[in-house]
């Protein structure tokens, strides 16, 4: 208001008639909350890092890099490097493929809705909420005694004994927990990817199959070629989420047994240790590996919207 | 004009006036951590007090950021008359700056157990007020389950083992361990080294060991570890084996005591998990159906020490109201209102064991009432990135089955980091 009478008097609504004031005062809002929500934490998260602890009896002061050199030469930050690599890996793998198939092939069963709720229901459920179901799941009790593990139970149904899955390092108790994440996310490129597989014209599919097209080439040469921005997106968005791991492995197994990701450890140096310095450097360096695939996908998103 | 500010001149001298009365009554702060059922046995303990007194007790519940708060406000030159310090090593840090006051000739302490003064003085002079305590180096077991096989309680560490061995002879499991603890998993198998620490190389090297004047690669240290994998690495004296140890939760563990027959005989934890057996097994009578007796000695030179923690009450200020207070809660009134609402272990020689609510606990009391040495959880006492770091993974480690020296290398390298010095 105060600004309109202010321009008014002077130059008769000017800015707001040429619109170079308009669309700053449409984006202002927002600029305003990301710049206090986001950028400035991001820049003080930064200035953090090259800093060592806070307190008095052992404040350090600036320390430079060294934060960073911990953050590359300590054993378990190793660990947690490799683990999410794990974790990008087959995480990403598992739920963009199980998406793309459940997509696919539903949409030839008569139970379609039914069977995609059933997939897409565990979104619904928190990731710790999931966490806890699946570690009764994993649950241990030794031989004799009554499994109240699903999954031990099932081993000793067999004839089999039970097994220690979450302290099995490192692959099986890193699979566990891989597994939970797949479970969860799953129904979320199902979704999606269900959502741009019926925005394909079905005459081009009924047009291959005409020319003797297998079902099999019809997936690799039509459906995969229109699907593959969307595929992409997918893709870049769980990649994304899934370098920010945390919970999971948090109420899992805490990091223990070899399962440490990135995430647990700026919990652990931030909440637990008190080291604000070491979990920011990790927080920059988590930013700066998700940047690059941020980019990716933006640039992706534009190509998709433009092409509609 | 002139009207305008006289009136705020009279308001504001009414304020100060209100300000000065309040003043005038005689008040005390306290910053705590607790919150809860801890809180409000608190305020019951400082209710007689009050009325006696007429002195009004100010509690600030802090939570779990009062060392941050305490430092801030020492900073500032306004910290609170008195506050319960986490641990003796907080209390140590503020000694060492000078922020307390000397307890001695404040306080009467000639009914406080003698162990708990040695444990809250710092070069010789006592700066905190021990008002109870929790007994860790308790093993339970199940007189009934024992008396059937023929089992006695073992009064030294080969008796123990001895023991052990007759009981996997006999088709037993000696142990019910549990270290699992969610995102604290780990400080069950702490306790037991720590314990067997205090028993293989005496307190003063504990105390060193707790402080790092002496390093994870000591031999004393090594040493308690061996021991300790004397039992968890015996897959046939854990129920379970390591799988069961690292992955059934403590609070159940205890459990397999009352199974019939039992799947395991003995179970090492301290007095609180009397509460969890109970909540599990509802009709078990205490001191029949399960029993203490004290985690063994090993070496003759340093007897029976117990291990435990404690709450602890420290003065920054000196003040008649300070003194009034804490040589209340140094009193068996106090200990007693604050013991039995929480089942604790009054530090305070005289407090009548008939407050306790059960045998157990009575028996916990005379033990710590006649102990020599008492040492606080070590693990408490170290920084977080140690005692609830690398102290914690590593003895889940050790016993999943990591090589001793690459677990004890792995602490090295973050207490060498950790400790400021």
């Amino acid at each position: 208001m105060a600004l309109g009478i202010f321009f008014k008097r002077k130059r008769g609504y000017f800015l707001l008639r040429t619109g170079r004031l308009q669309p700053w005062l449409f984006i202002g809002p927002a600029l305003l909350l990301l710049s206090f929500f986001l950028v400035y934490p991001s820049i003080h998260t930064t200035v953090l890092s090259f800093f060592g602890r806070p307190y008095s009896a052992g404040a350090e002061g600036f320390i430079g890099v060294e934060n960073y050199k911990h953050f590359f030469t300590d054993r378990s930050m190793l660990t947690a490097f490799r683990n999410n690599a794990l974790w990008v890996v087959i995480f990403t793998t598992f739920t963009v493929c199980f998406g793309l198939m459940f997509a696919t092939l539903l949409d030839r069963v008569r139970y379609e809705k039914i069977i995609k709720a059933i997939v897409f229901i565990p979104m619904a459920i928190s990731m710790v909420g999931a966490s806890v179901i699946w570690k009764f799941v994993y649950a241990f009790r030794p031989a004799g005694a009554n499994q109240v593990g699903l999954l031990n139970a099932i081993v000793v149904f067999f004839g089999g004994k039970p097994v220690g899955w979450l302290i099995e390092r490192p692959w099986i108790n890193n699979w566990c927990l891989i597994i939970v994440g797949i479970w969860i996310w799953t129904g979320f490129c199902m979704v999606i990817l269900s959502a741009a597989y019926k925005n394909i014209p079905r005459e081009l599919m009924e047009a291959a199959r005409i020319d003797g097209a297998s079902e099999w080439q019809v997936f690799w040469r039509i459906i995969l070629p229109i699907l593959k921005p969307t595929v992409a997106v997918v893709t870049t968005t769980m990649i994304v989420f899934v370098l920010k791991i945390f919970d999971i492995v948090y109420v899992m197994t805490n990091g223990n047994f070899s399962t440490e990701v990135i995430a647990n450890r700026m919990y652990k140096e931030m909440f637990s240790f008190y080291r604000y310095g070491r979990a920011s450097a990790i927080a920059v360096v988590l930013l700066l590996l998700i940047i690059p695939v941020m980019l990716f996908n933006i640039r992706r998103f534009r190509e998709q919207e433009t092409v509609r | 004009m002139l009207r305008k500010i006289l009136a705020m001149a009279a308001v504001l001298s009414l304020v100060g006036a209100v300000g000065i009365l309040g003043f005038a009554q005689k008040q005390v702060v306290i910053a705590v951590v607790w919150s809860g059922a801890e809180l409000e046995a608190f305020e019951k303990t400082l209710i007689p007090f009050e009325e006696d007194t007429g002195i009004d007790v100010v509690i600030e519940s802090v939570g779990r950021d009062l060392p941050a708060v305490l430092v801030t406000r020492l900073a500032v030159g306004n910290p609170p008359d008195l506050a319960a310090m986490p641990n003796p090593g907080q209390m140590k840090e503020f000694a060492n700056q000078g922020a307390l006051v000397a307890l001695e000739g404040i306080v009467d302490l000639s009914e406080s157990s003698k162990a708990f003064i040695d444990l809250a003085k710092v070069d010789d002079r006592v700066y905190g007020l021990f008002i109870s305590a929790d007994l860790k180096s308790l093993v339970w077991y199940s007189p009934k389950a024992f008396a059937a096989k023929g089992y006695e309680v073992p009064t030294s560490w080969p008796a123990m083992i001895e023991l052990c061995n007759k009981i996997v002879a006999d088709g037993g499991t000696p142990w019910a361990l549990g270290m699992e603890s969610g995102a604290a998993s780990g400080w069950v198998g702490t306790d037991w080294v720590e314990d067997i620490m205090l028993r293989t190389a005496g307190p003063d090297l504990y105390d060193k060991w707790v402080s790092y004047e002496i390093s994870w690669r000591h031999p004393a240290v090594k040493k308690a570890w061996e021991y300790f994998g004397q039992i968890v690495q015996q897959p046939n004296y854990i129920y379970g084996g390591a799988p069961g140890a690292l992955m059934i939760f403590f609070g159940d563990s205890p459990n397999a005591l009352f199974t019939d027959p039992p799947e395991a005989y003995m179970h090492r934890q301290a007095t609180f998990i009397q509460s969890f057996i109970l909540n599990a097994n509802p009709d078990l009578v205490p001191g029949e159906d399960y029993d203490i007796f004290p985690f063994p000695p090993i070496s003759p030179i340093f007897g029976n020490p117990l291990l435990g923690a404690g709450d602890l009450i420290s003065a920054f200020n000196d003040t008649a109201e300070t003194r009034a207070l804490l040589n209340y809660l140094a009193s068996a009134e106090a200990q007693g209102i604050w013991c039995k609402a929480l089942g604790k272990l009054a530090v305070n020689k005289t407090v009548d064991p008939s407050i306790y609510p059960d045998p157990i606990t009575v028996k916990a009391a005379e033990m710590l009432a006649n102990a020599e040495v008492f040492r606080f959880d070590g693990s408490d006492l170290m920084p977080a990135a140690v005692g609830a770091g690398t102290f914690w993974s590593g003895v889940l480690d050790f016993v999943s089955g990591i090589p001793l020296d690459t677990v004890l290398a792995s602490i090295e390298a973050s207490a060498i980091d950790a400790y400021t010095k």
